[in-house]
C-alpha cells in the first residue's frame, strides 16, 4: 500500500465502530477504498488487485495508523488476515494495539522499505518470511534484514500471553503502591 | 527509580510517581488515577472482564459517558439507530453491572469526555489519566499526564488499575511572544502540527511551554494539549500554574483540601535545568488563522496563502500525500484559500466546544446572516453544563438568528457517528481535529479551522480572515 499516513478512520471507518463484538471486523477492513457505493470491489484498490489477495504481510509508508486509538482498526486487519505490518513508522496507540491482537508491526528504515516495495514490482506473487525468533526478514532472492522489537513484547506474541494476567502477578505491588498513597485498595 | 536530587521535567515528575513495577527490557507498570469511558471502545473490554470473570478494581475511579455516537437534535426522542442505541444501552448496563457513575443522556452533565473532566474537576494536575480515545491528551492542559489507549488497555486498566507503558521521549515545544490580534489556540496549534508533521511528535510526550502558551486561558490551552495526537503523540502537556489552580477552584471533584492541593500542585513545573530529548521554538508573531487544505492536519496553510503545489514539496512521499489530498479535496494548486467555497459549517467537538470557543463564534456571526450557499451551520455545545452557560449568556440566540442551528451535546460531525455527517463531494468548514478522508461522512472534504474563522466563513460563505471580517 504505497501511501504515507494511512489513518485508522480509512482502515476501519466508523460506521462499522458501534458492533459490541471484538470480531468479524475483516469484512469492512478499508471499506471506503476496496468497494464502490454500490458495494461491488473497487479493482484500483490495492487490496483487490488478483496477486495480493490472501496476502498477509502489509507494506506501506510512514506514520500507518495514525488518528483515532480504536482497536477496532488491528480486530479488523487481523480478522483480514494479515499477521504483519511493515512500515518506516507507525503511530504510537496503533502500534500498541497490534501487539494486543496478535500482529507484529514491524519498523524499518525508508530506504530498506523502498527496497522492499520495488522487490514487490519486480516479482509477482512476491513472498516474505518473517521469522519472530529470529527477528528475521527473509526472500527467496537473497533479502535478509533484521528488525528490533521489544523483548517483553516479543515473548508475549510467541508466547501468547494475556497482559493482564502478566500484570496481575505484580498484585502486591500495585496494592503497595495504593496502600503508600493511601487509597482505598482495590480489587477486593 | 526516582532521582529527585536531578531536574526532572514536568513529565518525569508525574511518571516517577506512578511507577508500580520497572524491570529493564521491559515495559512499566504505570499507576493509573483515573479512567474515563465511553460507549465505542469500552463494550469490548467490559465483555473481557465478564468472560475473565474479573472486577472493576477501582470503580471510583472510573467515570462514563456517551458522547460519540448520541444524537444532537431533541432528546425527548427515541434514538432512531438501533445499533447506537444498543452501544448505549450497553454502556449503561456496564456502568450499572460494574458499579462505575455513568453520566447518561439525559444527565445535565452529560457531554464529551473530554469536556466535562475537566469542566467537572474529576482532572487534575499531576494525575495519569487514560481514555480509549486519542483525545485524551485534551487533559494535559491540566498538567496531568493523558492519553489515547485501546479497548485492550482499557481493560487492562479496568482490571488493574495500571498500563504497560514504554516510557516516551520529552519535547518541548515553546511558543514564544504574544499571539497576534485574532489569531487562537487552534490555529497555534495547527501552525505547530504544520511545522512538525503529523508524525513528528511520534514516541514522545510533548510538553507546551513559552509566554503565549502562559498567557492562554485553560480552554484555550485544552485546544492546544488536545490536537497533540495530530502531531503523533500521545500526551501533551502545560505546566500547572495560577490560571489552572484558579480554573479547578469550586469544581465539584476537586480536592476538600483545596489549598493544600494547591501546594503539591505547585511543585509539578519543570525544575530549573530539567533537560528534554527535544526542543523546537516557534514565535507567536508569525502565526496568522490556520486552514487546513489537504488530509492530514499537518497539511495546512495561513488564510491569506495558497493551496500549495504539490511538486513544490522536497521529499517523494510528501508530494504524493499531497497530490493524493488535492485530489480527494477538489482542489486546484494556487487556489487562494480565501476562494475557496464552503457548503456546510460545523463549530464544536472536544478541540472547540467550549464556552471561549462558542463565545468567540458567536461574537463573530452577531447580527450577521449566514451565507446563502451555506447547505446547513451548526453548534454543537461540548456538554450539557456548556449549553446551560451559552444559553444563559443568550448565545444560542445569536446562532440561531444569525440562520446556525443550535443542538444537544455531542461529539457529533467530528467523526460523524451519529446522523450529522456531509454527504459527498460537501465542503465543510469544522472546528473538530480531523480532516481525514471520509472522517465527516463518505467523500466529504474537511477543512480544520478556529471556531472565530468557522463563523467567519458561515457568514462569507467562502474562507475569509477573521481579522478583516470584523473590520
Amino acid at each position: 500500500m504505497d501511501r504515507s499516513n494511512v489513518d485508522t478512520d480509512q482502515i476501519i471507518p466508523k460506521q462499522f465502530l458501534k458492533r459490541i463484538e471484538r470480531t468479524g471486523f475483516g469484512q469492512y477492513l478499508f471499506f471506503d477504498w476496496r468497494f464502490h457505493d454500490d458495494g461491488s470491489d473497487n479493482p484500483q484498490f490495492e487490496l483487490n488487485r488478483p496477486e495480493y489477495r490472501g496476502a498477509t504481510v502489509l507494506l506501506a509508508r510512514r506514520n500507518f495508523g495514525c488518528g483515532s486509538s480504536r482497536e477496532h482498526a488491528p480486530w479488523a486487519l487481523e480478522d483480514y488476515g494479515f499477521r504483519v505490518l511493515i512500515a518506516p513508522s507507525f503511530a504510537d496507540i496503533f502500534y500498541n494495539n497490534c501487539f494486543k491482537n496478535g500482529i507484529l508491526p514491524i519498523r524499518l528504515p525508508e530506504a530498506d522499505v523502498e527496497d522492499l516495495f520495488q522487490r514487490v514490482a519486480a516479482h509477482p506473487g512476491y513472498q516474505l518470511t518473517v521469522d519472530l525468533q529470529g527477528c528475521t526478514i527473509t526472500d527467496a532472492f537473497g533479502l535478509a534484514k533484521s528488525f528490533e522489537v521489544d523483548a517483553f513484547r516479543r515473548h508475549c506474541l510467541l508466547n501468547g500471553l494475556d497482559d493482564i494476567g502478566q500484570t496481575l502477578q505484580h498484585d502486591e505491588q500495585i496494592t503497595a503502591y495504593e496502600r503508600s498513597r493511601g487509597m482505598v485498595v482495590g480489587g477486593r | 527509580m526516582i532521582e529527585s536530587n536531578q531536574p526532572r521535567t514536568l513529565f518525569e515528575k508525574i511518571w516517577d510517581d506512578h511507577v508500580v513495577y520497572a524491570e529493564p527490557g521491559r515495559q512499566t507498570i504505570l499507576y493509573i488515577d483515573l479512567q474515563l469511558v465511553h460507549e465505542v471502545t469500552s463494550p469490548q473490554a467490559f465483555e473481557g472482564l465478564r468472560l475473565a470473570g474479573r472486577k472493576v478494581r477501582q470503580p471510583a475511579r472510573t467515570v462514563a459517558t456517551a458522547d460519540h455516537n448520541v444524537p444532537t437534535t431533541d432528546r425527548a426522542l427515541p434514538i432512531v439507530d438501533p445499533i447506537s442505541l444498543q452501544q448505549i444501552n450497553t454502556l449503561r448496563q456496564n456502568c450499572r453491572e460494574f458499579g462505575i457513575r455513568f453520566y447518561d443522556l439525559n444527565d445535565r452533565n452529560q457531554g464529551i469526555v473530554h469536556v466535562i473532566g475537566p469542566e467537572l474537576g474529576y482532572t487534575q494536575p499531576g494525575m495519569t489519566i487514560v481514555c480509549g480515545d486519542s483525545h485524551t491528551a485534551t487533559h494535559g492542559a491540566l498538567g496531568a499526564l493523558a492519553f489515547g489507549i485501546g479497548t485492550s488497555e482499557v481493560e487492562h486498566v479496568l482490571a488493574t488499575q495500571t498500563l504497560l507503558q514504554q516510557r516516551p521521549q520529552t519535547f518541548e515545544i515553546r511558543v514564544d511572544g504574544r499571539l497576534p490580534f485574532g489569531v487562537t489556540a487552534k490555529d497555534v496549534i495547527l501552525y505547530i502540527i504544520g511545522r512538525i508533521t503529523a508524525s513528528g511528535g511520534t514516541g514522545y510526550c510533548i510538553e507546551y511551554t513559552g509566554e503565549a502558551i502562559r498567557r492562554m486561558s485553560m480552554e484555550e490551552r485544552m485546544t492546544v494539549c488536545n490536537m497533540t495526537i495530530e502531531a503523533g503523540a500521545r500526551a501533551g502537556l502545560v505546566a500547572p500554574d495560577a490560571t489552572t489552580f484558579d480554573y479547578l477552584r469550586g469544581r465539584p471533584f476537586v480536592p476538600q483540601d483545596f489549598d493544600a492541593a494547591v501546594e503539591r500542585w505547585k511543585k509539578l513545573p519543570s525544575d530549573p535545568g530539567a533537560k528534554y530529548d527535544r526542543l523546537e521554538k516557534f514565535a507567536a508573531e508569525e502565526i496568522q488563522p490556520q486552514v487546513t487544505w489537504g488530509t492530514n492536519p499537518g497539511q495546512v496553510v495561513g488564510v491569506g496563502g495558497n493551496v500549495p503545489d504539490p511538486t513544490a514539496f522536497a521529499d517523494p512521499a510528501d508530494q504524493k500525500s499531497a497530490a493524493q489530498a488535492l485530489d480527494y479535496m477538489g482542489l486546484k494548486a494556487g487556489t487562494p484559500i480565501t476562494a475557496i467555497q464552503v457548503d456546510r459549517v460545523f463549530i464544536g467537538s472536544c478541540t472547540n466546544g467550549r464556552i471561549e470557543d462558542l463565545r468567540a463564534a458567536a461574537g463573530v456571526v452577531r447580527g450577521r446572516r449566514v451565507a446563502a450557499n451555506i447547505l446547513e451551520a451548526i453548534v454543537v455545545p461540548g456538554s450539557g453544563l456548556v449549553k446551560k452557560q451559552a444559553e444563559k449568556e443568550g448565545l444560542d440566540r445569536i446562532f440561531q438568528e444569525a440562520g446556525l442551528q443550535w443542538r444537544e451535546a455531542g461529539c457529533s460531525m467530528c467523526l460523524a457517528m451519529n446522523p450529522d455527517k456531509l454527504e459527498p463531494g460537501q465542503r465543510c468548514a469544522s472546528t473538530s481535529n480531523r480532516n481525514f478522508e471520509g472522517r465527516q461522512g463518505k467523500g466529504g472534504r474537511t477543512h480544520l479551522v478556529s471556531p472565530a474563522m468557522a463563523a467567519a466563513a458561515a457568514v462569507a460563505g467562502h474562507f475569509v480572515d477573521v481579522r478583516q471580517l470584523n473590520q
